[in-house]
């Protein structure tokens, strides 16, 4: 099969879409499948040999950050020749609604389309002004995938229709059979994600260990991630700060030993998130999981089956729980095995096989992807020669 | 004079933008319907795979006679039906599948018998995809409805002849034995099938 994936975010830029493109692409080409990924991409980055270059993402203000977006006539020429040379069975673009490289995909390609709609953002302003626009280009979608329960509600009352739930990808094995590191070991608590992002909840989690320490004096907070790491302890008292240890960027390899290293994950994040993929790896790595109570957590941790969860942004309630499992290692145990079962169902070889059924699907009997040449009136009163 | 002349051309441009707008609504609306027919040609495979495996399942001799007889009425009602009376055939097969392959017993007698891990494996592929296919249906029926009912299409019959399309409603929760994988789709109410 031919494939066309049309990534909305920087290649350049590590991010969650990006490395679901990135993972998705190399498991069907390991499959036998041509790929060929459509991304925003600085000129001179090295990019891997299925990424085609969409030119570079101007930032703009966008819904309240500064977003990096492609747009203009330069891009969407750029998108036509793609959908023109590629000759593509099936495209998939992700993010449609967002107005970067895949809503001019969408616009400008005919023949199946099968979209990913990744965020769960609550409907803007912008969003219902912008809907009489978005719609002509959402209909031509012949398949709709929605990475979690919560982001198909979220579509389904925003745009109408109705979508697949399709959970985004993780190796697990890459996970399970990292080396645990012997300094990350004993009454750690692991901890990933940008420190200066309030949603990512550290304060939460730094609010909750004078609670812990009193109670488990020598438990140790590994926390990975970019940020100012001065400032994040700066509440604590003296003498618990040394018991923060901060890691910096890590590289995936570290990222999985880390989380195989750890007695406990906490993800306080406080909102935001309509996967959390991170929960996933932890759990294939077979640390058990405390997480804030959001809609798609629940979901990714089996209605709370697979892991614990603990209100939102209640810093006594994660202190309360983290104890009780440091306490317990028969239910951490348990945790463990349950968590290794559940993930299977987000292992790249089911969630892949569901993707590719997808294609199948909207593919057998269709013509190929094209580029959309709008028929015109002419044509339409058949004046247009051929 | 030329206030008459002015009036004139205005009407002109109004006149050829609304027939712009027309002709691209109509496009539209035609690529809708070719979506809804393609969506209709891969559901309807999928039922017939669906369908065709369930018989030839009933009628390898894997399975005991009671269940073979039940598997094979409702694929072969399934694969007959007329169009009035399709979907709740298709829900009948999807309860009688459920039915037999309720436990994980008889889904490992058909991997044991020769053939037979072939035979579970499609079967599995055609009870995973209907849901699929039947929601990328009724998506783009919904999408097709939404632009037909607005005022412009009425009025000027944009739809031509086109019947007015219809969702597929049937009961396509396939039997939770053969996803026994921990891999599921969820349905219309979020249940997950496991």
């Amino acid at each position: 099969m031919r494939i066309g994936i049309v990534c909305p975010y920087s290649w350049d830029v590590p991010g969650g879409v990006q490395f679901h493109i990135r993972d998705l692409a190399g498991h069907l080409i390991r499959l036998g499948h041509e790929v060929s990924v459509l991304a925003p991409a600085d000129d001179d980055t090295p990019l891997p040999p299925y990424v085609v270059s969409a030119g570079r993402a101007v930032p703009v203000p966008y819904n309240g950050s500064v977003a990096r977006l492609n747009f203009g006539f330069l891009s969407a020429a750029r998108v036509r020749r793609w959908l023109h040379d590629g000759g593509f069975d099936v495209l998939h673009i992700h993010e449609p609604a967002s107005p970067s490289l895949g809503l001019l995909a969408c616009w400008a390609a005919a023949g199946p389309i099968v979209a990913t709609f990744h965020t769960s953002n609550p409907r803007s302003r912008a969003m219902i002004a912008a809907y009489p626009i978005l719609q002509p280009a959402l209909e031509k979608i012949s398949a709709r995938i929605a990475v979690s329960e919560y982001a198909r509600r979220t579509l389904v009352e925003h745009l109408g229709g109705d979508a697949v739930v399709i959970p985004n990808g993780v190796d697990v094995g890459f996970f399970s059979g990292a080396e645990p590191k012997a300094e990350w070991q004993g009454g750690t608590i692991g901890f990933i994600g940008r420190i200066d992002e309030p949603r990512k909840g550290l304060p939460t989690l730094i609010r909750a260990l004078p609670e812990i320490l009193r109670r488990r004096p020598g438990t140790r907070l590994l926390v990975a991630g970019r940020g100012d790491e001065r400032e994040a302890v700066e509440e604590l008292p003296e003498q618990a700060r040394s018991q923060v240890e901060f890691l910096g960027m890590v590289s995936d390899e570290d990222k999985a030993r880390l989380l195989r290293s750890v007695d406990l994950y906490v993800a306080p994040n406080t909102g935001g998130e309509s996967f959390g993929i991170i929960l996933v790896e932890a759990m294939s790595a077979g640390a058990p999981v405390l997480a804030g109570d959001l809609d798609a957590f629940r979901q990714v941790l089996d209605g709370g089956a697979a892991g614990e969860l603990f209100p939102v942004e209640d810093a006594a309630a994660l202190a309360d729980a983290a104890v009780r499992l440091l306490d317990d290692p028969e239910r951490r145990a348990r945790l463990r095995s349950l968590g290794a079962k559940h993930v299977r169902r987000f292992d790249w070889g089911t969630v892949g096989g569901d993707i590719l059924a997808v294609y199948e699907t909207v593919a057998d009997g269709a013509a190929s992807v094209a580029t959309d040449e709008r028929t015109g009136l002419r044509t339409r009163l058949g004046l247009a020669r051929d | 004079m030329t206030t008459t002349l002015l009036w004139i051309a205005v009407a002109g441009v109004a006149v050829v933008l609304l027939g712009l707008y027309l002709s691209w609504t109509a496009g539209r609306l035609d690529r809708l319907h070719a979506r809804i027919d393609a969506a209709r040609a891969a559901l309807d495979a999928q039922l017939l795979r669906r369908a065709s495996v369930a018989q030839e399942l009933a009628t390898a001799g894997v399975l005991d006679p009671a269940a073979s007889i039940l598997l094979y009425q409702t694929a072969h009602a399934a694969r007959q039906a007329e169009n009035e009376h399709r979907e709740v055939a298709e829900s009948e097969l999807s309860q009688a599948l459920r039915a037999v392959f309720a436990e994980a017993d008889a889904v490992q007698a058909v991997r044991d018998a020769p053939g037979g891990p072939e035979a579970a494996s499609e079967l599995t592929a055609a009870v995973r995809r209907t849901p699929m296919a039947r929601r990328f249906h009724n998506d783009a029926v919904r999408a097709a409805r939404a632009v037909r009912r607005h005022r412009v299409v009425r009025w000027f019959r944009l739809a031509g002849h086109a019947p007015f399309p219809l969702a597929f409603e049937m009961d396509d929760e396939p039997p939770p034995a053969l996803l026994a994988d921990g891999t599921g789709v969820t349905d219309d109410k979020g249940r997950k099938w496991t």
